[in-house]
């Protein structure tokens, strides 16, 4: 028997399927082919894992600069580039002290490329705190957390505490002495509760001080245990944990509706507008709406319309890139003029002089050297507190997504401004130059000076002063806006005097050029 | 849990919670206690239970000629030994605010980190340390002095 003669020729459709097959690849990948119409475009973003993070459309509002000054996106872009030059730096590190201090020092001058990796590790990092913290200003300052975005505000405090915590422990692992002793005071300040236990007595049945340092440490002094834990904490359960709630704030922020606006902000977009929008639905739509029957009340697009709204592929897209070039541009041009330190091995038995934790924590530095639970535990938990109660004690509509909107406005946040630098300037010039409660009554006990010293005092003047906006402007906003004011005045003038203006012996000096020689 | 009597129930949003489901909630409740449980049976584990820094314990000689009130820091050791007509004894030398290494002075001790000043008993000076610099154990056996930095004694305790 001979086999039928196939109608077509089987290899010749091999050869022809061969050769399409890297185009079929990426069509089958990209399965709405490329995004030149509205429709692909919106399927291009849903069709694709990573991108439908985003809404198909975006708001052109949204899409302004002066909206999010893309600090959000400069955030992520920061934690992404540290996310891959902390890969590589991993090649090479090992958490064990000693060696750790020769591996950085490999990575340093032998590695090739090493040194580089390295500062853009450093200088990302930093710069990830920076956007952050700028990031949450904006938040605040175009009133973004009212609802329905109180929760996501919230989230958000936990990614600037997480970002704070990444930066910290990253700061041990070089284990030289900056790191060794900014560990060692950073792990007496988790024990410092103990100022409180001990004042009433109740150390040895109740010492939570004690616990959170034996848990950060592993021991009761900062060596080997420690670096692993810190270095546990660095390369995985942060940034685990960083990744897991960017996922929510992300998810969030679409489900409410993307980015604040104004409730007039289609008018004010028409009043500038220059091209024509065009109607979104001009045929019927591809998919029906069967979420339409599950949603009930009023989610964040209910009853609006799509329009004023732009394809998310390209306009937002490339807006990302750009914002995302930008950081790397930073974070590489930095890293070309300016090295991260690295001083001597750590010496357990001499401390460096002075010993300063990252810039970041100066501020917090600075109130610890008058108290170390107020300064280290006390304060800090009372402004996370109130930062966190925000959205919930503001339940006002005025000004929503307008920079410094509601009562009081731009002139109120200038008042705030001066009253916030000038409080904390005041305080520090009498506490410099006079000292403060034990240099004059030196058996004064410790639970007073924990109790009255120019953290607390100026965390109650700025607490007095947030009362008085609220009472003056009738309006709990205009105290939020008076209260966040302040405190970034606060945390300005402490990190200042914290980096520039103090020397060995945490003294005060006009200049690092007056500091003794030794 | 009660519904409003005739209240316009679709498909989607049933009665919230039908008698008869206790069984499914107590089962709920049981599994988070049951993850409760487990996790804090998780947390016992970080926190070790033998602490593995070297021994607190060490044995040193004394210079021939210590005068009164001058310190002696054996290398490597937060510890000032000081020898005086009553005795022996030793101050610890680990700052009682955030754990930096003072030194002696001739005034007593400084800090360096956010100038606690210490008088040479151990008592606070000046600054933020919220304790005294407590004292340490000594015991002296033929030449040499043993110090315990892990047993503190009640300030003024020398030992001959
Ligand atoms: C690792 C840290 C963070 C990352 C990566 C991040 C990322 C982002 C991104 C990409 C957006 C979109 C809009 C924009 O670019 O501004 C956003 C919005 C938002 N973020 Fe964050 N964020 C972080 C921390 C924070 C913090 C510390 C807060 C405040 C406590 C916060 C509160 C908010 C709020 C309320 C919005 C919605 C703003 C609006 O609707 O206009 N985020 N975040
Ligand atoms: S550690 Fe000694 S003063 Fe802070």
């Amino acid at each position: 028997m001979t086999p039928a003669v196939p109608e077509k020729d089987a290899l010749r459709e091999f050869a022809d399927n061969l050769k399409a097959a890297p185009r079929r690849v990426l069509e089958t990948a990209f399965r709405s082919g490329p995004p030149t119409t509205d429709r692909t475009r919106s399927t291009f973003v849903f069709g694709n894992v990573f991108l439908h993070l985003h809404a198909v459309r975006t708001h052109r509002w949204s899409l302004k600069w002066s909206t999010t000054m893309g600090l959000g996106i400069m955030s992520v872009s920061a934690f992404l580039i540290t996310l891959v030059t902390g890969v590589l730096l991993m090649f090479y590190y090992k958490p064990y002290p000693e060696a750790a201090y020769q591996s950085i020092k490999d990575i340093h001058f032998v590695v090739p490329t090493g040194r580089l990796i390295r500062n853009i590790h450093r200088w990302a990092a930093n710069l990830m705190v920076v956007a952050v913290i700028l990031h949450m200003a904006r938040a605040f300052y175009t009133a973004a957390y009212r609802r329905p975005r109180e929760y996501n505000w919230l989230i958000g405090m936990g990614l600037l505490v997480v970002t704070l915590g990444l930066s910290f422990t990253g700061y041990l692992l070089p284990w030289d002495q900056l790191a060794y002793w900014a560990i060692t005071i950073g792990a007496n300040i988790a024990q410092s509760p103990r100022e409180v236990t001990d004042a009433l007595g109740i150390t040895n049945y109740f010492d939570p001080g004690g616990l959170q340092r034996l848990i950060l440490l592993g021991s009761d002094q900062v060596g080997a245990e420690a670096l692993i834990r810190f270095y546990l904490l660095h390369v995985m359960l942060l940034p685990l944990a960083l990744a897991a709630l960017m996922g929510v704030h992300f998810w969030r922020i679409r489900k409410d509706g993307g980015m604040v606006r104004p409730a007039d902000a289609d008018e004010q977009l028409a009043r500038q507008r220059h091209e024509e929008t065009y109607p979104v639905f001009t045929e019927a739509p591809a998919k029906t709406y069967h979420l339409a029957a599950i949603v009930r009340g009023r989610t964040a697009n209910v009853g609006r319309g799509p329009e004023n709204t732009v394809p998310s592929m390209p306009h937002l897209f490339y807006a990302e890139l750009g914002v995302m070039m930008v950081t790397l541009l930073a974070c590489v041009a930095m890293s070309l003029v300016s090295d991260a330190p690295l001083k001597e091995l750590a010496n357990p038995s001499v401390p460096e002089n002075p010993a300063k934790a990252p810039w970041y924590f100066l501020g917090l530095q600075e109130m610890v050297a008058f108290s170390a639970f107020m300064g280290g535990i006390g304060i800090p938990s009372v402004v996370l507190i109130g930062l966190g109660l925000i959205p919930y004690l503001d339940r006002e509509t005025e000004g929503t997504g307008k920079w410094f909107g509601g009562p009081g406005g731009w002139p109120l946040v200038r008042l705030s401004a001066v009253f916030g630098l000038c409080v904390p300037i005041l305080l520090e010039s009498f506490a410099i130059r006079f000292g403060w409660l034990r240099e004059w009554f030196p058996n004064i006990p410790q639970p007073i000076v924990t109790a009255i010293n120019p953290g607390t005092l100026l965390t109650l003047v700025y607490a007095m002063y947030s009362l008085w906006c609220i009472k003056r402007y009738g309006s709990v906003r205009a105290g939020a806006l008076g209260l966040f004011t302040c405190f970034l005045g606060g945390f300005l003038v402490l990190t200042i005097i914290g980096t520039y203006f103090r020397g060995p012996n945490w003294v005060f000096y006009w200049s690092p050029a007056d500091w003794p020689k030794h | 849990m009660t519904t409003k009597p005739k209240a316009a129930v679709s498909r989607l949003d049933p009665e919230p919670m039908p008698r008869r489901d206790w069984l499914g909630l107590g089962s709920l409740w049981a599994m988070g206690g049951a993850l409760m449980f487990g996790l804090l049976g998780m947390l016992k584990l970080p926190k070790a239970a033998v602490l593995a820094s070297p021994s607190k314990k060490f044995r040193v000689a004394l210079p021939e000629t210590l005068p009164a009130g001058e310190a002696f820091v054996p290398p490597g050791r937060a510890v000032a030994i000081f020898r005086d007509g009553e005795g022996i004894f030793a101050v610890s030398t680990i700052c009682t605010h955030l754990g930096c290494v003072v030194k002696p002075n001739a005034e007593g001790f400084e800090c360096p980190c956010h100038g606690s000043r210490f008088h040479p008993n151990g008592e606070v000076r000046k600054g933020p340390a919220p304790r005294p610099l407590p004292w340490l154990k000594v015991s002296v056996s033929g030449g040499t002095v043993m110090v315990d930095e892990g047993t503190t004694v009640p300030q003024g305790t020398k030992v001959a």
